[in-house]
């Protein structure tokens, strides 16, 4: 057993050896861990694709409700980036500490109201999610787009009863696309990645424009590499990737 | 031996003692009696009892039929109906929303014929603490059939006693403790349901917010009522399992 042990160590150490030779063009290996909102999935799985092969970094993602990751960090959870859906959690994450540096805003995201294919219930405004008899599902206001949801509903005037506060923005989404909800309020971005419901825009003077901030922080076990996944995020390249999953640029 | 033993049960107490040691105890109080708190327990009593009520007429009968089958089809039937034991609940929740959501299988039916919807209702949170609750009734049951000295049933048959007189003066007492253990663990795991609930019934208080369910929402808001929330659950669940004496959790 000891022995078997001892010889898988050592090719391991050979192939890792050769590994770093082989690849002498690219940046040695290194890899770091991502903390990211649930809704950046889309965008941030093709960023970590293109860093593993242009710059050999491996990412690891652990996708969440951003309220989930602040209390996973607060409790002690270790990563090098996080990038929240909203300031608030970011700030929490301030004051205990944790942060290194000033965080960056990255991207932009909006409401809209998600409705099945082909908009079956003709809903056209917030005002028409009050209508009887309509099952409207929103998010928690404890999750940021739950919290934004209660935002636009309040400026639009507007009383909703929903029959679910889904405890992740996509829960909403998965709902409306399974039709069991007529209509869910999510961000532009969930929309567009879903691609299984259709959206409604809200109106600017109603809708609450999402700030997505990213820091390095302060646990990081390889601060180079968590600079370098925050640069290619802010980058032309990184932008653009978010732009095509329905984020807006900063 | 004894320390691998020694490990093994700290591995159970550790998270336990984190529980009590770290509680607010001077707002366990306030949280406790917090109209939001009340409501998620009152809910969660109600559909844990109705589910255990609906595990009892459904796995009863199922039990029977498991007891009295061999070879492949028991083989079958039993992964059937212990399949929700290992299940994932998310997909146990998931596979319910396919079957009654209101474009399920069923559920398509019910929407179209009476205009009746399902998920988000306190049936739904009902429906499934019942599916993931019942395979521990049936087992329980199943296992005292098993078990059971048939020599009593013949007696009575041989008395002149018809079928269903038999069963209800016969076989259900001899039952009786399989039945009340199957029940209570039933009941103890329909309390603790959450997975499944959230995926098929939603999160709304009063509605289908049970307690796990607000224990999970309370602990990115308000962590004090949400310790608070575990530990009424830790109790009632250490009690269940203290109350119950060895020779019932024998009949699994």
């Amino acid at each position: 057993m000891i022995r078997r042990t001892l010889g898988t160590v050592t090719l391991l150490l050979i192939a890792a050896c050769g590994g770093t030779q082989t690849n002498s063009n690219l940046p040695a290996a290194t890899s770091i861990t991502v903390f990211a909102a649930a809704s950046l999935q889309p965008a941030f799985d093709k960023i970590g694709a293109q860093l593993q092969t242009k710059q050999n970094m491996t990412v690891t993602f652990s996708y969440a409700g951003t309220q989930t990751l602040t209390s996973q960090l607060t409790q002690g959870a270790q990563a090098d980036v996080f990038a929240s859906a909203d300031t608030a959690h970011m700030t929490t994450l301030q004051t205990a500490g944790l942060v290194a540096g000033t965080p960056k805003p990255f991207a932009h995201n909006r409401l809209e109201i998600a409705v099945e294919r082909g908009n079956p219930k003709n809903i056209h405004t917030l005002a028409d999610l009050s209508r009887p008899g309509l099952v409207v599902v929103l998010a928690d206001p404890s999750v940021p787009a739950g919290k934004y949801a209660q935002q636009a509903l309040a400026k639009a005037g507007v009383t909703v009863h929903p029959a679910s506060f889904e405890t992740q923005v996509t829960g909403v989404l998965s709902k409306v696309a399974l039709g069991e909800a007529d209509a869910g309020i999510v961000y532009v971005s969930d929309i567009v990645t879903s691609g299984k419901v259709d959206g409604i825009a809200i109106p600017d003077n109603q809708n609450v424009i999402a700030d997505y901030p990213i820091a390095r922080l302060n646990g990081a076990q390889n601060k180079n590499a968590a600079d370098a996944f925050i640069a290619y995020v802010l980058s032309p390249d990184g932008q653009s990737i978010l732009a095509g999953a329905g984020f807006e640029k900063v | 031996m004894l320390a691998l033993a020694g490990l093994g049960l700290l591995l159970f107490l550790l998270p336990l003692a984190g529980l009590v040691v770290r509680a607010p105890w001077s707002q366990v109080g306030p949280a406790l009696v917090a109209p939001a708190t009340l409501t998620a327990l009152a809910l969660s009593l109600f559909c844990s009892v109705a589910a255990t009520g609906a595990a009892l007429v459904l796995g009863i009968p199922l039990a029977l039929v498991l007891a009295r089958t061999t070879g492949t089809l028991r083989a079958v039937l039993r992964a059937l109906t212990t399949l929700p034991m290992v299940l994932p609940p998310v997909v146990g929740g998931v596979a319910l929303l396919l079957a009654f959501g209101r474009r399920g299988l069923v559920g398509s039916l019910l929407y179209q014929a009476f205009g009746l919807q399902i998920p988000f209702t306190t049936t739904a949170a009902v429906l499934a603490e019942t599916f993931v609750a019942m395979p521990f009734l049936v087992i329980a049951v199943e296992g005292g059939l098993r078990a059971l000295d048939h020599r009593y049933e013949e007696a009575a048959r041989a008395l002149g006693a018809k079928g269903w007189m038999v069963f209800a003066r016969v076989t259900l007492p001899l039952l009786r403790p399989a039945i009340f253990s199957g029940a209570v663990l039933c009941w103890a795991r329909a309390l603790g349901e959450f997975g499944a609930t959230i995926t098929f019934a939603g999160n709304f208080p009063g509605r289908t917010q049970t307690v796990p369910l607000a224990v999970y929402v309370a602990l990115e808001t308000q962590p004090d009522g949400a310790i608070a929330l575990s530990l009424i659950l830790l109790v009632v669940s250490l009690a269940i399992l203290a109350g119950m004496r060895d020779r019932w959790l024998g009949a699994l």
